[in-house]
């Protein structure tokens, strides 16, 4: 996303002026587009006209620039869109306070967010969180870093894995005939594992096209290729062998470029991934990436609470109250928590996790990791609650019986 | 009306077709040149026969245009004909060789005629037909048809009005008196009369090429029937039952010629088919009769037929021609559905009528026939009641459902012990290879084919590989030596029929081991006895595989110690593996009596048929492998319990059948025709046929792996892993379930997949609810944070798409490519 405009008061108010340039930097908006903010974007609205003489009406439709206060926020990942819907906050020829719009944002469109500092319990502006979310999204290095196809026998998920999110763009789902025992049933299944390929490149392929669109051939990303057993290889030499004879010339291009990674995973499955993006050969291509990054932590994480020794916790409640004694501090402490929790439509919810965050980054000294939800580690967190924490000494028994609301609250939210 | 037209589907679009080329033989269509020229061969013949010759000049007409305008022989025919008997049978012969021009199908039948001519004369009758009334009966029915056909040619498309009673027409018939509930089967009334065919007139008249032909296909199943079968009584009713399916050809036949008002040509054309075709097609037909309400008419109306009666004796021609025109009377009944339940109601396990009746007919060759639906081979030659009753249901758009009381049938059948068991092990522990040796010496597999594994294996290098080929057939499997899929194979003791299911080792595909022995039994767990195998398979999916039947539920498990060859038969290294493998399996639940220990050798075949060869291996006295096999107790099965099937594959099984999915039916019954819902579609489909262990059957009972065709669903509804399941109540759909599991490995909310027999989706486990008391199930910590291994926790587990899962179902969590949990749904 590039900066247009920055003007952001000490006390938290200010406006910046954004233009997003790619689909991953709507997931960015998403996430800094909180409700009571104030939206001004260009719009086609349709407006009618009442003629006062005669009664008779006449609509047309007028782009105009509308600045909304925003109720709510939905966002598409797979179609990369943003709507964002709210009241009209500023009059002007066409359109009254007060009235409804709900803005859709496009790329290579400037918006202009607006943040106010309103009283106790009203929104805090920009605050830390969101400052460190708009130095995410503009800072330059990003787009898709990897295009993955995890993939057993009848089943293929291909994603697009970004900086910040993992997006699912396609499933497929053959049935391919198992073997089956007496003379050339084998090829039965042959022919149905033929089959799947063809339509797991095909689909590939169009995905592909899709991204390469607006870019120069130059882009360089690998494709990811996992799956258990051998299911995975056998793709590659199917691409290959359809590369040589009759393949596009995309396709040719990324087998001559050896595009194609061929990864162990242990299913098929989506959060097999997880693997993917832990095996050698991806982390030798995409370390420090944001995502391989927060892989490894998370898989950290669920080391030290396998050891049991009251280091590591999770949970709303559990993490708040190591924080409160202080556990999550100087010489090893830190806190993941998921980019979902801040995106609670409700606003003390939001401060909650602030506050806590600021605490434990300027007060207690740990280390701060916000997660992205939308991807496989975020995801793992997610389940965790949506945050977590590992602790400088261990605490042993907590104990919150009745405690129950906050995670499916914040599960919820997340898309 | 609409009745006929139903039926009339049933028929191929090939007999059309047939029907279409007889049309060319059309009298009525004939071209001024042939009227020209019949008009003076029938001077000629007059001339040459002189006038006081009685012969009409239709017959002349006929004869003429049967042997192509040539009065020489026309003259000689219609000489003979108006002599005697002799002279119709020595027609036969020259009608048969004489050739027909234009007409393939008129060509095609030269060839059998020398044969009856010089098997049918007088003297050379069969003995059968002597000493049975039917067929002396059909003797005399052929002399007189040819006047009963003369008739049947010219008037047939007049409808005769002659009305009288059935049952006094047959009052004094011995058949008659059969219970009232039975001869509501007999619903044709006027059958003789209305045609004129009675009366068996030997003199007068002649023989038509229909009548002819007739005969000589009737003569053509006798001698075959006589040739075939030995002088034993059941030649009479392998004749009677040949005629009877005659019968039932001409008669489906017919029914698109009734449905096109019937003419007379048409009916020739049937005649005309050759014989071999017309056999085949009975076959075909036999199996495609559309519906068991015609069949059981047909059936019944047979027995008239067949029996004597005092208006004189109609020829079983007659009777085709006869037994037709009932059928059309038949359809003409308004009530179809009524007509159905008469069918259905009939028992079939009692003695049809037919049965009864020629029971009563010859007591020597009367056998009680029990239909049993179950086993169509007997079926075939049981009687025309059975096969019928298979015929309703084979091949009909609609399958009809025969409301077999399935654990009734069930019971009924004294079977021998049947018993699945799947093969587990480490990887390369010898799993393929030691169930190819056992299929090898079992002789389930064939010297040839095996030679022809072991040529083929060492051209690419791995010869030892031979016998893991005769299970992994897949060209993937081959190439790389390792077992992917489940390998489905049965072999038989004399005690039991055992069905291997070959698990694959590596450990990337548990998840179809997970599959393979959700299916079985019982288990048999390979062990690489050779040095540091053993040692790191015992880490590896020895452990994993050993601990996941255990959850699974299998209890039984026999460990076969292979590659014993490896080790020189140690008897120390043998006990040194039992011992270990018994602390561990017995720590991983099973209970030690149903742990058995069994040294052998896949590669070189000792002690799993036979007893070790190998001189180093005298101390073992134990059992062999298959002895061993063979102490499997059958397992039980819900079998009253509504339906439920976990589809393992999903495939198109032949032409006929374009869908077919296969399983283990793990609880309830199924039967052809009945209606199954398949979750998670929640689509329905209709069972169009289903095969118990490659044989074609009508029902299945739980623990039976079937074939089932389906009919009814489109293919994309249908899923490996998905639920086949009874309409009246069906499986659920779940997004959530609650099962106590048993930890392998740590478990905190963490994604996972669940996976049920063929079935694995992925889901995670969203929250600990408690910790549980391993053995009174209390709770001991409630929202655990994380959970040891070995525990056991009662979780709550969301699922990325809903599944069909019900309690109490087994299931098997796995994360990262290993088995963290195994529960029961809850």
């Amino acid at each position: 996303m590039r900066l247009i405009k920055r003007h952001l008061d000490d006390d938290g108010s200010g406006s910046v002026t954004l233009c997003p340039e790619e689909p991953e930097d709507m997931w960015h908006a998403y996430n800094l587009i909180r409700p009571r903010d104030l939206l001004t974007a260009s719009a086609i609205r349709r407006v009618t006209t009442e003629s006062s003489s005669t009664g008779s009406t006449a609509s047309q439709r007028v782009h105009t620039n509308l600045t909304v206060r925003v109720k709510s926020v939905d966002f598409d990942p797979q179609a990369g869109q943003l709507h964002v819907s709210g009241q009209i906050s500023r009059e002007n020829r066409y359109t009254k306070i007060g009235q409804f719009h709900t803005l859709d944002l496009e790329l290579q469109r400037n918006f202009t967010l607006e943040k106010q500092v309103e009283g106790s319990d009203g929104g805090e502006g920009w605050d830390s969180v969101a400052r460190a979310q708009l130095e995410e999204a503009i800072d330059p290095a990003r787009g898709t870093e990897a295009v993955a196809v995890v993939m057993q026998e009848g089943l293929a998920n291909i994603c697009f894995i970004t900086q910040h999110m993992t997006v699912l763009r396609q499933r497929i789902d053959v049935s391919v005939p198992r073997k089956r025992t007496g003379a050339g049933r084998s090829t039965d299944h042959d022919k149905g594992l033929e089959k799947f390929f063809a339509t797991v490149l095909d689909t590939l392929m169009r995905q592909l096209e899709g991204l390469m669109e607006g870019k120069d051939s130059s882009t360089n990303f690998p494709i990811l290729l996992a799956s258990p057993g051998f299911t995975a290889s056998g793709f590659l030499k199917y691409i290959n062998d359809t590369a040589a004879s009759k393949g596009s010339k995309l396709l040719q291009d990324m087998a001559k470029r050896k595009a194609f990674v061929v990864v162990h995973s242990s299913s098929g499955h989506l959060h097999s991934l997880n693997e993917v993006l832990n095996s050698p050969e991806v982390l030798a291509r995409l370390k420090d990436t944001k995502y391989a990054r927060e892989t490894a932590l998370m898989d950290g994480f669920f080391a030290m609470l396998r050891k049991d020794d009251g280091r590591a916790w999770y949970g709303p409640k559990e993490v708040e109250t190591a924080v409160e004694k202080g556990a999550v501090g100087r010489g090893g402490g830190v806190l993941l928590i998921s980019h979902s929790l801040f995106r609670s439509q409700d606003i003390a919810t939001r401060r909650r996790w602030v506050r806590l965050v600021d605490r434990v980054r300027e007060v207690e000294g740990g280390e701060v990791r916000v997660l992205s939800s939308d991807h496989e580690s975020g995801k793992r967190l997610e389940g965790l609650g949506g945050i977590a924490a590992i602790l400088t000494f261990p605490i042993e028994e907590m104990d919150f019986d009745g405690e129950e609301s906050d995670h499916p609250d914040n599960g919820s939210e997340a898309s | 009306m609409s009745n006929r037209r139903v039926k009339s589907l049933a028929i191929d679009e090939d007999d059309y077709d047939d029907f279409e080329d007889y049309d060319d033989d059309d009298d009525e269509d004939l071209s001024p040149e042939d009227k020209e020229q019949l008009r003076q061969g029938t001077i000629k013949v007059r001339e040459a026969l002189g006038s006081a010759f009685p012969s009409t000049d239709k017959e002349i007409h006929e004869s003429l245009w049967h042997y192509y305008y040539d009065v020489g022989k026309t003259v000689t025919y219609l000489k003979s004909t108006a002599s005697n008997t002799e002279a119709f049978i020595h027609l036969l012969t020259q009608s048969g060789q004489h050739k027909s021009p234009g007409t393939p199908a008129k060509t095609k039948k030269e060839e059998p005629t020398s044969k009856l001519s010089t098997s049918y004369c007088p003297t050379a009758l069969p003995r059968t037909y002597q000493t049975d009334r039917g067929g002396h009966d059909g003797l005399q029915a052929t002399i007189s048809h040819k006047n009963a056909d003369g008739d049947q040619e010219f008037t047939s498309s007049t409808i005769p009005s002659i009305q009288f009673s059935a049952a006094e027409f047959f009052k004094d018939c011995p058949w008659l008196r059969i219970p009232e509930n039975r001869k509501a089967e007999i619903l044709i009334e006027p059958l003789y009369p209305r045609l004129g065919l009675l009366g068996g007139a030997s003199t007068g008249g002649k023989m038509s090429k229909l009548a002819a032909l007739a005969a000589k296909r009737r003569q053509k199943e006798g001698e075959r029937s006589e040739s075939t079968a030995t002088s034993s009584a059941e030649s009479q009713d392998g004749y009677t039952a040949r005629l009877n399916k005659l019968r039932i050809s001409v008669d489906n036949r017919a029914k698109p010629v009734a449905g096109r008002e019937a003419d007379t040509p048409r009916k020739t054309g049937v005649g005309v088919r050759p014989d071999s075709e017309v056999t085949e097609q009975l076959n075909e037909q036999h199996r495609s009769e559309p519906s068991s309400d015609v069949g059981t008419v047909v059936s019944s109306d047979l027995s008239i037929s067949v029996e004597p009666c005092i208006r004189g004796r109609p020829s079983p021609f007659a009777s085709i021609m006869t037994s037709h025109d009932a059928d059309i009377r038949l359809s003409a009944s308004p009530d179809l559905l009524a007509l159905g339940e008469i069918a259905k109601s009939f028992d079939f396990t009692e003695p049809s009528p037919d049965d009864v009746v020629r029971g009563a007919q010859n007591p020597k060759a009367a056998t009680p026939a029990k239909a049993k639906a179950k086993e169509p081979a007997k079926a075939k030659s049981t009687g025309l009641a059975q096969g019928v009753q298979q015929l309703s249901v084979q091949e009909t758009p609609k399958v009809k459902s025969k409301n077999i009381d399935v654990l009734a049938e069930y019971k009924k059948v004294k079977r021998k012990k049947a018993a699945n068991f799947v093969v587990i092990g480490h990887v390369d522990a010898g799993k393929s290879t030691l169930m190819g040796r056992l299929l090898f010496d079992l002789k389930a597999v064939d010297e040839r084919t095996m030679d022809k594994y072991r040529k083929e294996a060492e051209r690419i290098g791995k010869g030892s590989f031979a016998f893991a080929w005769v299970l992994d057939q897949g060209t993937e499997e081959r190439e790389r030596g390792v077992t992917i899929d489940i390998a489905t194979n049965k072999f038989e003791t004399d005690k039991t029929n055992f069905t291997i299911l070959d698990a694959p080792g590596h450990r990337d595909f548990v998840p179809n081991m997970i599959a393979g022995a959700s299916q079985a039994d019982f288990a048999v767990l390979v062990i690489d006895a050779s040095t540091g195998n053993f040692e790191s398979g015992l880490k590896g999916q020895t452990k994993e595989h050993a601990l996941l039947v255990r959850s699974i539920g299998v209890q039984r498990i026999i460990v076969a110690v292979n590659k014993m060859d490896a080790v020189d038969w140690s008897q120390g290294r043998f006990e040194e593996i039992s011992q270990q493998m018994s602390a561990f399996l017995t720590s991983a639940g099973f209970q030690s009596k149903n742990v058995t220990f069994v040294p052998c050798s896949g590669l070189e075949g000792g002690n799993i048929l036979e007893k070790p060869s190998n001189p180093k291996a005298s101390w073992y006295a134990g059992p062999t492998l298959v002895e061993e096999l063979d102490q499997s107790e059958p397992s039980t099965y819900a079998l009253d319990k509504p339906l439920r099937m976990t589809i393992n594959d999903v495939f198109r099984g032949s032409m006929q059948n374009p869908l077919s999915v296969s399983g283990r039916i793990e609880a309830g019954n199924v039967q052809v025709g009945e209606h199954v819902v398949v979750m998670p579609s929640g689509e329905r489909a209709q069972i169009r046929s289903l095969e118990v262990d490659d044989e074609p059957q009508d029902w299945a009972v739980a623990g039976q792996n079937v074939v089932i065709n389906l009919t009814d669903i489109d293919p994309i509804h249908l899923k490996t892993g998905d639920v086949l399941c009874s309409g009246v109540s069906p499986i659920l759909n779940v997004r959530e379930f609650k099962a106590k599991v048993l930890a392998f490995d740590h478990i905190t909310p963490m994604n996972i997949e669940v996976h049920k027999g063929r079935l694995h989706v992925p889901g995670r486990i969203g929250q600990l609810i408690g910790l549980l008391d391993k053995s009174t199930g209390t709770i001991l910590k409630k929202k655990p944070k994380i959970v040891q291994p070995g525990s056991v926790v009662r979780v709550v587990v969301q699922l990325d798409q809903p599944v069909p899962l019900e309690a109490p179902s087994r299931v098997i969590l796995r994360a990262n490519g290993e088995t963290v949990a195994a529960g029961l749904l809850e």
